[in-house]
């Protein structure tokens, strides 16, 4: 039965049914990333909560592993991260467990908006959790810093990727990026596009699997964390996420490019 | 053609009549754009193809495209209008642009997410094929069809039959240039003198028989130089609709400039040849048209008329008092349909702009106010909700404000129609676009919506001189250039006054140039000149009118005169003076004039 038996690395996302198979098997944690006061009014049964400000607040890899240990996770544990914010948020959560060292954890494949218009349970109890211990095993391979992407990128097999919108994008970004907004990485039922839809995406856009990736957002690798795990779900390994994304990038005064000679704000309507 | 395949959203949405799409399109237009970046297909050839499926060159850059969806005769469904919001919000900037031309356009798409919009739009049976490159592009039909007074019959089907016969047709692949046929409703809605082919519905009584047939104009358009179209004949019998048709796409594809850019529409093939040689050499093509292919092919045109329901409203008196602005809308937005108690709503969009948030909002409001189902892509760059009952219009104009959507003003002159310009047109030299969006906001600060001497007026801006602005239809019309004082450059327009494009259509007359950003006191100079002037009867077009033809008896008696009086506002100041004025629009750099290749842009 060996090829049954649960294997070491997570699929990218889990389904309701599995996660609520998952949940009365009591073999997961759920981690709701939303705001305390949303949390405490209705989430997903069992669910703990751990608000993204919160997390952002101090993402020191010994302040975090406090956080992980008081939300009752080892190193073993089992965990499924969900959002309302189209996945993104959830993203940056589970991303940051990854970079702890943590190897089993997934995103919840739809939002909690979804979850609730599917009319799946909720509960608006808090769950008592005993606390663990996570060790800490860094993995600074998934995460790319400015000094570090600004040689990368210079190099044939490194693709760097702008997660923003599209304006935005135009309007400045890392020279050499290539803008894949995040609206494009997810459809309204699901926070990732259907493998398939996916795979043909990247390849139209050039972005090969044996490349190195980098994504990037506006400030805290949110939206860019999407677009790590949309990669990571058409078997992309090669990925880092560029955590402090242009905010940092612009306050070090690096770089910038632009598109030049175009008025296109104001064919917004916004 | 079916469209059992089309998903359907809402529970009580109507399905597109038509499914125009071919996926496999899709497909193929990715795989081209690969060996195309793999310099396995040359610049010209790929162009041609991209601009066949619809995919405008975007300004200044090889990497992106505006993707053009033809939406026949304007016709366009809420499920439409949805997939427009998802796929512009993933692909594009979130919003959309509604053409002049009832074309729906995403701009600044990547190049390789152009297969992606096109299989999104298949799934709601909309293509984007044939929407630019040298093609037959979207038939326009008006958007009054089916429910103008002045109307003989609705033209609607028959505009569809003919989008349906020409598209991916072998006969209009490769014509020397671009060609445009619009069908009207009657002789002052639509345009039928100024494009290639305009028709306008008619009948004649034979034999105590009702025979429906059309006013065809041939060779009109509006460009680098403009030409109003001849009228073929007294009456074409619907019938010879398909006739005429072919029988004209044929001779201009056999005989028209293929050499010189510049001279390659249609109209400079008439005017060469001249009307008369023109004319006999159609109804001779037609002859040997009818004789040859009558037993094939046959126009497939449907007129079942189309279901109309009103929707069930839950409550009409909900108790809430009409919002505030209600009556200065519905002036200048509702149009009075010929079927009792209905209306047509314009519904106000700046410069054509739309939101994705905009477009999902407005596909709910037409499932729940229009009783057709559906909506139309008006000619300025509006979208139009018809058959709106009465009694409901207070309760959608608070659904329309929700969204955003309420502004006053679309069918008055307070809505400029403006070209996309700097926005993303390789051949700008302004910003034609924000400009329009500039004098709608004055006009409506001023309420000058609310008044009636302005109503029938128009002012359209074209950001170059080639005309997608359609500036030389409009009572105030500006195309955009260059000004200079000494090293200094500054945006400017060329004025035309008096242009119009109803039964007596005519061309603008060049007046003066003025400088972008003086065209705003410019204008209300202009209007304040016509208050002093007018007699009582007068509207701002009739009394323009009289002064280009020479008919006018107070101070203003020519187009000279005005100069005259406009000369003062138009003095550059020193940029020490007025750094503003050096500027354009949306731009706080020096303005300077760049352009890439054309692609007419329209
Ligand atoms: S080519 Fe057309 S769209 Fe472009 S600036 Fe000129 S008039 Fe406007």
């Amino acid at each position: 039965m060996c090829c049954l038996s649960k294997e070491n690395i997570k699929s990218v996302t889990t389904d309701a049914d599995v996660l609520r198979s998952e949940i009365r098997d009591k073999s997961v944690r759920v981690i709701d990333v939303r705001r305390e006061e949303d949390y405490k009014k209705t989430h997903i049964p069992t669910s703990v909560n751990m608000p993204l400000a919160n997390l952002l607040s101090d993402d020191s890899p010994e302040r975090v592993v406090k956080l992980v240990n008081a939300l009752g996770i080892d190193d073993e544990t089992s965990v499924v991260v969900y959002d309302d914010t189209f996945g993104a948020l959830a993203s940056r959560v589970a991303w940051t467990l990854e970079y702890l060292g943590h190897n089993d954890v997934s995103l919840l494949d739809m939002t909690f908006g979804q979850w609730n218009s599917l009319g799946l349970e909720t509960d608006s109890k808090i769950p008592s959790i005993e606390s663990k211990n996570h060790s800490l095993k860094l993995r600074p391979e998934i995460m790319a810093t400015a000094d570090y992407l600004e040689k990368a990128k210079e190099k044939d097999d490194v693709i760097l990727l702008d997660n923003r919108e599209r304006l935005n994008f135009l309007e400045q970004h890392i020279p050499k990026a290539v803008n894949i907004p995040y609206r494009s990485l997810g459809t309204s039922e699901k926070i990732l596009r259907p493998k398939e839809d996916m795979k043909r995406l990247f390849e139209n856009r050039g972005i090969e699997p044996d490349s190195e990736i980098i994504t990037y957002c506006g400030s805290v690798g949110t939206l860019s964390g999407l677009a790590y795990y949309a990669l990571k779900s058409v078997n992309h390994s090669n990925l880092k996420l560029y955590v402090r994304s242009f905010k940092e990038w612009k306050n070090l005064k690096k770089p910038i490019d632009k598109q030049e000679n175009a008025h296109y704000w104001d064919l917004s309507a916004e | 053609m079916t469209i059992d395949n089309l998903k359907q959203s809402g529970p009580d949405s109507k399905l597109p009549r038509v499914n125009w799409a071919k996926i496999e399109e899709a497909e193929n237009f990715a795989k081209t754009v690969k060996l195309y970046r793999q310099g396995k297909i040359d610049h010209d050839n790929f162009r041609r193809f991209r601009l066949q499926h619809g995919a405008y060159g975007t300004r200044m850059t090889d990497d992106y495209a505006m993707v053009r969806i033809k939406i026949p005769a304007g016709e366009i469904y809420p499920i439409q209008l949805e997939k427009i919001a998802q796929l512009s919000e993933t692909f594009s900037i979130g919003s959309a642009h509604i053409s002049t031309r009832q074309n729906i356009q995403l701009h600044w798409v990547v190049l390789e997410d152009v297969s992606e919009i096109m299989r999104g739009l298949s799934e709601v049976g909309l293509t984007s094929r044939e929407a630019c490159g040298n093609t037959v592009r979207n038939v326009m039909c008006s958007p009054l069809a089916g429910v103008c007074h002045d109307e003989e019959f609705d033209t609607t089907p028959y505009a569809i039959a003919t989008a349906k016969f020409l598209l991916r047709n072998p006969l209009n692949q490769n014509l020397p240039r671009k060609f445009k046929f619009n069908f009207t409703c009657c002789e002052k809605h639509g345009m039928a003198r100024m494009v290639d082919v305009g028709l306008i519905p008619v009948t004649r009584e034979i034999d105590g028989k009702t025979q429906r047939g059309f006013k065809i104009f041939l060779g009109g358009g509006l460009g680098n130089k403009s030409f109003v179209g001849h009228h073929l004949e007294d009456f074409t019998p619907e019938e010879d609709l398909l006739y005429t048709s072919i029988a004209v796409l044929r001779i201009f594809d056999r005989m028209g400039n293929r050499k010189n850019m510049a001279r390659n529409r249609m109209r400079y093939l008439v005017d060469e040849m001249g009307w008369e040689k023109f004319q006999n050499l159609v109804l001779k093509e037609r002859a040997i048209v009818r004789a040859t292919q009558s037993v094939i092919v046959k126009l497939d045109v449907d007129n079942t008329p189309n279901d109309i329901k009103r929707p069930i409203t839950v409550s009409d008196e909900d108790g809430k008092s009409t919002p505030e602005g209600y009556s200065r809308w519905l002036k200048t937005s509702a149009f009075k349909q010929k079927q009792d108690g209905y209306h047509s709503v314009f519904v106000n969009l700046e410069a054509g702009d739309i939101t994705a948030n905009q477009l999902n909002a407005l596909a709910k409001i037409c499932r729940e106010f229009s009783a057709e189902g559906f909506a139309r892509n008006g000619f300025s760059q509006e979208i139009v909700l018809r058959w709106i009952h009465e009694s409901d219009l207070p309760r959608l104009y608070s659904n329309l404000l929700e969204a955003g959507l309420a502004k006053p003003g679309t069918l008055s002159m307070a809505s400029p129609i403006g070209c996309s310009g700097t926005t993303s047109c390789n051949l700008a030299l302004t910003n034609s676009h924000r400009l329009a969006k500039e004098i709608q906001r004055k006009f409506l600060e001023l309420k000058l919506d609310e008044d009636d001497e302005l109503r029938d007026s128009t002012i359209k801006i074209s950001g170059c001189p080639n005309s997608c602005g359609q500036h030389e239809i409009a009572t105030i019309g500006f195309y955009g250039g260059g000004g200079r004082v000494g090293n200094d450059m500054y945006p400017s327009y060329q004025m035309s006054l008096g242009g119009r494009s109803d039964r007596e259509t005519m061309l603008g007359v060049i007046c003066m140039r003025v400088p972008a950003k003086r065209i705003i006191p410019v204008i209300l100079k202009i209007i304040e000149i016509f208050k002093k002037n007018k007699q009582s009867e007068d509207t701002l077009s009739s009394w323009i009118n009289r002064v280009v033809k020479g008919n006018e008896n107070s101070e203003i008696r020519s187009v000279n005169d005005f100069k005259q009086i406009l000369a003062p506002l138009v003095v550059s100041p020193t940029k020490e003076s007025d750094a503003d004025f050096y500027l354009d629009y949306g731009s706080d750099t020096n303005y300077h004039t760049i352009t890439g290749k054309g692609e007419c842009a329209a």
